[in-house]
């Protein structure tokens, strides 16, 4: 009987921590949702189109450059589908980071929690896992919420895409990176963090400049995992 | 164009959940080895800080050290107030206070 109250309790803590962190990272999953439905209407697709994409697809940047090659006379299935994994090769390096937990999950959970993992849910449940352990309810909470709210907000851009001014230019989307920031800092503790973090910005910051499209993300994360894989182990061999 | 859009985007769709599926496709046999599970640690920093530096250095699109950088100014204020506070709430609305009244008065 305790015992079962203490779940309880823990479900309902648990929610209530997917609402709070989830409530500044829809701040910025908004603005990028209006704008992903107003681009869309803009491209000529219909209200249906554009939702649906988002509910099928679920991946913002790459839904911006489908809609832009859509709309730039590029009807091609290969080409598109084949930017789009592209694009998306990012989810693999998350994919492997949090496999550790999923995999010790039945298989039909995996599948499921596998289609909710984008760049700011994977950055919230990284970081609640590390500090108070993974939670596969912690998981589907954030997943779904953050999942409706992009429906939701790509529905409400394709419905009102003529009377919304640009909600990128009142620089509401600098609510990710803020969000992300909060997430970061606590991490830099110790020195290999600090040259993980800078190998890391440095390789993002040459790729975002010469490279096309969002490889910079990939080519950094990798080169900075890869250095602070080394520097892990020649520490560990000196003791 | 019109006929054509549900299967590009159920295309896209099968594409995106394979990205997002692979690597525990890929582990699911064999588990995942010790020494990559080590590596892997250090994706969640790498992967924050490859989506917020370029976000602030290059909101445009190219390299914007400047004064005029809005992003810029208001990430500065947001990561300071992120160390000295370790208050979420406060750093976003501090950080969204900043980039508002900068986009929409100053600037």
């Amino acid at each position: 009987m305790e015992k079962t109250m203490t779940q309880q309790l823990q479900k309902t803590n648990v929610w209530r921590e997917v609402l709070q962190t989830c409530l500044p990272m829809s701040a910025g999953y908004i603005p990028f949702g209006l704008t992903c439905g107003i681009m869309g209407r803009t491209a000529g697709l219909s209200i249906f189109e554009v939702t649906f994409m988002s509910a099928a697809v679920y991946a913002g940047a790459s839904q911006f450059i489908a809609i832009g090659m859509l709309s730039s006379g590029v009807a091609s299935w290969g080409l598109i589908v084949m930017t789009t994994f592209l694009v998306n090769l990012r989810h693999l390096l998350m994919g492997a980071s949090l496999a550790p937990y999923h995999l010790k999950l039945p298989r039909p959970l995996q599948y499921l929690l596998a289609f909710g993992l984008t760049d700011e849910s994977y950055a919230l449940i990284a970081s609640r896992s590390e500090e108070r352990g993974y939670d596969a309810t912690y998981n589907l909470g954030v997943n779904s919420l953050l999942y409706l709210i992009w429906i939701l907000a790509t529905l409400l851009g394709a419905l009102f895409y003529q009377s919304i001014p640009d909600p990128l230019e009142w620089g509401i989307d600098f609510a990710l990176p803020a969000t992300f920031l909060t997430l970061l800092i606590p991490r830099l503790a110790d020195r290999t963090a600090l040259i993980v973090a800078l190998v890391s910005a440095l390789c993002a910051v040459l790729g975002a400049l010469y490279l096309p499209g969002s490889w910079y993300i990939i080519i950094a994360a990798v080169a900075a995992t890869l250095v602070g894989g080394l520097m892990e182990r020649s520490s560990s061999n000196e003791e | 164009m019109k006929s054509s859009v549900i299967p590009i985007i159920l295309g896209m769709a099968a594409a995106t959940y394979l990205t997002r599926i692979g690597a525990q496709l890929i582990f699911s046999h064999a588990g995942i080895p010790a020494w990559l599970e080590r590596w892997l640690k250090h994706v969640p920093t790498a992967f924050l800080t490859a989506l917020i530096v370029p976000a602030l250095l290059l909101p445009q699109g190219y390299l914007d050290l400047s004064l005029n950088n809005s992003y810029l100014l208001a990430g500065i204020v947001a990561a300071f107030t992120a160390y000295k506070t370790k208050n979420v709430l406060l750093t976003i609305v501090l950080g969204m206070g900043v980039i508002i009244t900068l986009n929409k008065l100053v600037l």
